[in-house]
């Protein structure tokens, strides 16, 4: 048997845990694609061939001599190059980076995926610092969308989304400190999870804003988002923020009934700003699963304010050193927005971590009459390269700035989302399932009920 | 004409000993507005004094 492009990691782990597939082909075919395809998409910074067919061969001798093996036996993954990986300096889509010691020792999530059979493969290209919704990076080029690459990939983690969305890897991990996994997932047309602060463990990742930071899994089905979930769980003492609840595996209730669920739709804020695209994707999820209830969400445009400055002042806070020392190897973009930041009074700050506290209480209280929220992903489709603004409604806005409006007031208290991706043609877009802190199960079951009825789907790439 | 803020920018650069070249000064006051239009909005909101800040957040 031999791997093919469209096998999702559930998929090859059965082959390879049943003997039909070598997890030495697995990883081969892997890297194939990553030659084949990546010249145009440049997705990968690094692959790390040798350490993957060392790995494979490990887990085809366990196999053969009749050792058990972990539910993702032999699957391909890759990750953003601010995850540490052992014997890489961990750029974080930086110039400057690049001249840090290679790390010692890969990070807790790259550690929990092999020690569940998973095969690393590469490092992603990324946005400068994780400072971006685009997928440009000024360094190492753009990530491209797999489905036209001529368009963004979405950012900041541009590599993850244009991996997975052209089927390079079936998993990948990524951060998202403001959207960074939703808003690749939407535009690359795949799923991505940001679980709830503190969930999964940041430890041995380069940071950006400490009070926003997650890190999570894309993948190409929702069954393939639960494995790397449950097997990235579990406390950390590496990581201050991380929970010490116990793992809560999601895989065993993918199937159960979503029936009885309470499910609006996020309005206000969450209905502005959008183009037509974005409407009809949260409109076809909202027809499947039945919901017509619109639940205004209070002060979502000045959540999102909020979580701007606080990642404008923290992202310059850890930064500052280097905005000092040197400031000309920064993407000019970047280090201008740092700068100004650096530039905010701290009682600004404060008072937008104040607000944070006031606004989770809000969706608290929704959480108690609603089980789940439905809200765009991006307001838009992906759009071109390098492209500055977008005209809405007749008025003409910076791209940049818009593409995480609808993202920004869910990291910022937290909340664990599942971005699903609605096929529409030309190009597929992503909706948000919101659910209540620790709720990531029920998120992944509706996503999964979606995909079962094919109303979300993972688009084959089309740009390829 | 010196912009309002620029002031403010020559101040804070001097008192961080973060240097400001004028070539990049449109961008970070152009940032800077932004910055503080938005905090504004969460300032403009009135919050009980017994609110405690997130800095470390638990979900």
């Amino acid at each position: 048997m031999t791997a093919k492009p469209e096998m999702n990691a559930a998929d090859i782990a059965n082959a390879v845990a049943g003997g039909q597939l070598s997890a030495l082909a697995a990883t081969e075919a892997a890297l194939a694609r990553i030659k084949q395809h990546d010249g145009i998409l440049n997705s990968f910074t690094d692959v790390t061939a040798e350490r993957a067919r060392a790995k494979a061969r490990a887990i085809d001798a366990d196999i053969a001599a009749g050792r058990k093996v972990g539910p993702l036996a032999g699957v391909p993954f890759a990750v953003k190059n601010l995850f540490d990986v052992a014997g890489l300096a961990t750029r974080a889509g930086s110039k400057i980076n690049r001249d840090l010691a290679p790390a010692k020792r890969d990070a807790t999530l790259i550690e929990r995926m092999e020690a569940a059979g998973a095969v690393l493969v590469g490092a992603l290209n990324m946005g400068e610092y994780a400072y971006d919704f685009t997928g440009e990076n000024i360094h190492d080029g753009p990530s491209r969308n797999p489905h036209d690459t001529t368009r963004m990939s979405g950012g900041s983690s541009g590599g993850s989304g244009s991996a997975v969305g052209g089927a390079l890897v079936p998993i990948a991990l990524g951060s998202d400190t403001n959207g960074s996994i939703r808003v690749p997932s939407s535009f690359c047309g795949i799923f991505g999870l940001k679980p709830t602060y503190g969930r999964l463990s940041r430890a041995r990742s380069f940071p950006f804003v400490a009070s926003l930071d997650h890190l999570g899994p894309f993948a190409r089905s929702v069954t393939d988002l639960a494995l790397a979930y449950d097997v990235m769980q579990g406390p950390d003492a590496e990581d201050g923020a991380c929970t010490t609840r116990g793992v809560e595996p999601v895989t065993p209730l993918l199937a159960e009934s979503i029936s009885g669920l309470r499910v609006a739709i996020a309005g206000g804020h969450f209905q502005k700003n959008v183009f037509p695209e974005a409407v009809e994707a949260v409109s076809r999820v909202a027809k499947a699963l039945g919901a017509t209830q619109v639940v205004d969400i209070p002060e979502a445009s000045r959540a999102r304010a909020a979580a701007y400055v606080i990642t404008t002042t923290e992202g310059a806070s850890l930064h500052l050193d280097r905005l000092r020392k040197r400031p000309n190897d920064f993407d000019p973009a970047v280090r201008d927005r740092l700068i100004a930041g650096a530039m905010v009074p701290a009682t600004l700050v404060d008072r937008a971590q104040k607000f944070r506290r006031w606004y989770r209480a809000q969706l608290a209280e929704i959480f108690r009459s609603v089980d789940v929220l439905l809200a765009p992903a991006t307001p838009c489709t992906a759009p071109k390269l390098g492209q500055v603004n977008f005209n809405l409604d007749g008025v003409e806005l910076p791209v940049r700035a818009n593409i995480g409006i609808h993202t920004q007031p869910i990291s910022f208290i937290g909340l664990p989302v599942v971005a699903v991706p609605v096929p529409l043609e030309p190009l597929p877009i992503g909706v948000q399932i919101i659910c209540a802190p620790w709720r990531e199960g029920i998120a992944l079951r509706v996503a999964h009920a979606l995909e079962k009825m094919g109303v979300v789907a993972a688009p084959a790439p089309r740009g390829l | 004409m010196a912009e309002p803020l620029d002031d403010y920018i020559d101040a804070v650069s001097k008192a961080l000993a973060l240097p400001v070249e004028e070539a990049w000064r449109p961008a970070v006051r152009a940032n800077l507005e932004v910055s503080l239009r938005l905090a504004r909005l969460v300032d403009e909101f009135a919050l009980p004094d017994e609110t405690e800040p997130a800095p470390i957040f638990t979900a």
